[in-house]
C-alpha cells in the first residue's frame, strides 16, 4: 500500500507547506522584514548581534574598563589594533602600574571578525550597531577608541 | 469612393468589422490583464516572503508593469547570429496568439461570450497545445542550449500534462453531456459541478490545478525557465517586445486555466446560491471572482513549492495523476450512471 500512503504523506507535507507560506501572507502587512532603509532612517533599529564596529563605551565619570593587556592587539588577526600604553603610579598602593595611552582601531582594516571583543578579559570593548561606515578620507577610519582624559575604572584588573 | 464605401458595406455585412472590433478591444483588455496579473504576481510574491512589493511607480507602485512595459518595449530586439531568423520572428507569436485565441470562447456573463462554439472545451485543449509549439520553435531556433534544453523539457512537460488536463476535463464533460462552455454553465443552474460531482469532481480539480499549473509552466514545475540552470530557458535569447509577448503568454495562460476552471468546476459567471440572479452584469463580477481565487491559489502554489526535477515530474504524471484519473473517470461514468449526483 505504499502507493496511497506515498500521496497522502505527499498531499499532507504539501499543505503543511502551504500553511507556513500562508501564515506569512495573512502577517505580511505587519511583520514585513524589508526595511525602506533611506526613509526610515531615524527610526531603524539593527539587530542586537549586528557588527558595525569596535567601541569602547564609556560611563559617566570617563572611565572605561579596559586594562592595557593588549589581548585584543594579540588577537587580531589583520593587525587594527593597536595599543600604546605606559606604566603610570597607582595612587592607592604607589606601584606602578600598566595602563592605556591611546586604543588605536584601524576600522579600514577590521574584517569585523569579532576576536577581539571575545578576546578582552574585562569586556572593555564592544561591537557598536552603527552601518553607515563610509567616509571621505581614509584617515578618518582611524580611530582612538579611549576619550581623551580617560581612565581604567577602579578595581579592573588586569 | 464609391468602390471604398462597397468595401464598407461588404465588410458590415459579412460581420468582419464587428470581429475586428471586439478583437481590438478583447486585445486592450487581456493586454491590461495580463500587466495587472504581473503586479498581481508581484505583489503577492512579496506578501508570502515577508517583502514589500513593488511601491515606488505611482500610487502603491500600481505602474509598476505598465513602466516595465513601456521600458520593455523601447529596448533594442537582439537576436543571436546563427538563429534561424523567420522561425525566430514567428515563435513568440505562436505563444502569444493562441493564448489570445483562447480567451474567445469563454463566456465571461450570459451574453458576454465572444464566440460560441459547440466543442468550446475541445478547443481549449487544442489551442493550449499550440502555444507548446512556439515554445518548442522558440527554443530551437535561438540556438542556444539553454534555450533548446528548455525547449526539449517543455515539450516532455506540457505533452505529458496535456493528458491529465484533457481527461480530467472529459471527467467533467460526462457529467455536462457537452462540451459547449455556455451550455456547461447552463448544466450547473442546479448546482456547481464541483457539488454535482462531488467525490470524482473534486480528485478531478485537484489533477486539474496541479496539471494547469504545469501546463502553464510555473513554478513548481518551472524547468522550462528554471533560471538557476538554464538563464531563462526558451526564451533566453528574447529581448524586449518578444520576451515580453512570451511573458505576457504566461500570465494570460495562468488567467486561462482558472478561468476554464471556474467555467468547469465553480459554475462560471452563476453567483452562489443565486443571490444576485436579478443582476445580469454582476456575472461578470461574479466569474472574476472566481478566477481570481484560483488565481490566487497558483500563486500560492508557486510561492510555496520548490522546483521538481525531470523525473519527478514524469513520475508525478505518469505514476501517479494519470492511473488516478483514469480511475476517477470511470468512477464519475458510473455515477452518473446510477444517478448519484448531488442536485440543489
Ligand atoms: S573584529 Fe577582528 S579584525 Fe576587527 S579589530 Fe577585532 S580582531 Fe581585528
Ligand atoms: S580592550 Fe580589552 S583586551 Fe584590549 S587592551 Fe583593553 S582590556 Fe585588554
Amino acid at each position: 500500500m505504499g502507493y496511497f500512503s506515498d500521496i497522502y504523506h505527499g498531499i499532507g507535507t504539501l499543505l503543511t507547506g502551504m500553511r507556513v507560506t500562508g501564515k506569512y501572507f495573512i502577517n505580511a502587512r505587519k511583520g514585513a522584514i524589508t526595511q525602506q532603509y533611506p526613509d526610515n532612517r531615524d527610526t531603524l533599529q539593527m539587530f542586537e548581534r549586528f557588527r558595525g564596529e569596535v567601541v569602547m563605551p564609556h560611563d559617566e565619570n570617563n572611565e572605561h574598563s579596559c586594562t592595557g593587556c593588549q589581548k585584543c592587539e594579540l588577537a587580531c588577526p589583520n593587525g587594527s589594533i593597536e595599543i600604546i600604553w605606559d606604566r603610570v603610579i597607582d595612587p592607592e598602593t604607589g606601584k606602578k602600574k600598566k595602563a592605556i595611552d591611546q586604543h588605536i582601531y584601524h576600522l579600514g582594516m577590521c574584517t569585523q571578525c569579532g576576536l577581539c571583543v571575545d578576546a578582552c578579559p574585562s569586556d572593555a570593548i564592544k561591537w557598536a550597531q552603527n552601518f553607515e561606515n563610509s567616509v571621505y578620507d581614509r584617515t578618518q577610519l582611524t580611530r582612538i577608541l579611549n576619550k581623551p582624559g580617560s581612565k581604567v575604572r577602579a578595581g579592573v584588573e588586569e | 469612393m464609391n468602390s471604398i464605401s462597397n468595401m464598407i458595406d461588404w465588410f458590415v455585412s459579412t460581420g468582419v468589422l464587428n470581429m475586428a472590433m471586439i478583437a481590438l478591444i478583447y486585445l486592450t483588455v487581456f493586454a491590461v490583464l495580463g500587466l495587472f496579473l504581473v503586479l498581481l504576481e508581484r505583489k503577492v510574491a512579496a506578501w508570502f516572503q515577508l517583502r514589500i512589493g513593488p511601491n515606488r511607480v505611482g500610487y502603491l507602485g500600481l505602474f509598476q508593469t505598465i513602466a516595465d512595459a513601456l521600458k520593455l518595449v523601447s529596448k533594442e530586439l537582439t537576436g543571436t547570429v546563427k538563429a534561424d531568423k523567420f522561425l525566430y520572428n514567428l515563435a513568440p507569436y505562436f505563444v502569444i496568439v493562441t493564448s489570445l485565441m483562447a480567451l474567445a470562447v469563454f463566456p465571461f456573463t450570459r451574453d458576454l461570450q465572444a464566440f460560441d462554439i459547440n466543442i468550446g472545451v475541445f478547443f481549449l485543449v487544442a489551442i493550449s497545445s499550440i502555444g507548446v509549439i512556439g515554445i518548442l520553435l522558440g527554443g530551437w531556433s535561438s540556438n542556444n542550449k539553454f534555450a533548446l534544453i528548455g525547449a526539449m523539457r517543455s515539450g516532455v512537460q506540457t505533452i505529458s500534462y496535456e493528458l491529465s488536463v484533457g481527461i480530467s476535463l472529459l471527467t467533467m464533460v460526462i457529467l455536462t453531456g457537452s462540451l459547449q462552455l455556455s451550455e456547461i454553465i447552463e448544466v450547473q443552474k442546479s448546482g456547481w459541478l464541483i457539488v454535482q460531482g462531488h467525490i470524482p469532481a473534486i480528485i478531478a480539480f485537484m489533477i486539474y490545478m496541479i496539471a494547469g499549473t504545469a501546463e502553464t509552466n510555473r513554478a513548481p514545475f518551472d524547468m522550462v525557465e528554471a533560471e538557476s540552470e538554464l538563464g531563462a530557458g526558451y526564451h533566453t535569447e528574447y529581448s524586449g517586445m518578444k520576451f515580453a509577448y512570451f511573458f505576457l503568454a504566461e500570465f494570460i495562460n495562468m488567467f486561462i486555466i482558472a478561468a476554464l476552471a471556474t467555467t468547469v468546476f465553480f459554475g462560471g459567471w452563476l453567483s452562489p446560491f443565486g443571490i444576485t440572479d436579478s443582476l445580469p452584469w454582476m456575472g461578470l463580477f461574479w466569474f472574476l471572482a472566481k478566477t481570481f481565487v484560483l488565481v490566487f491559489l497558483m500563486m500560492w502554489f508557486r510561492w510555496t513549492f520548490p522546483r521538481l526535477r525531470v523525473d519527478q515530474l514524469l513520475t508525478l504524471e505518469w505514476k501517479y495523476l494519470l492511473p488516478i484519473n483514469l480511475v476517477n473517470l470511470v468512477l464519475m461514468a458510473v455515477i452518473v450512471w446510477l444517478n448519484l449526483t448531488i442536485q440543489i
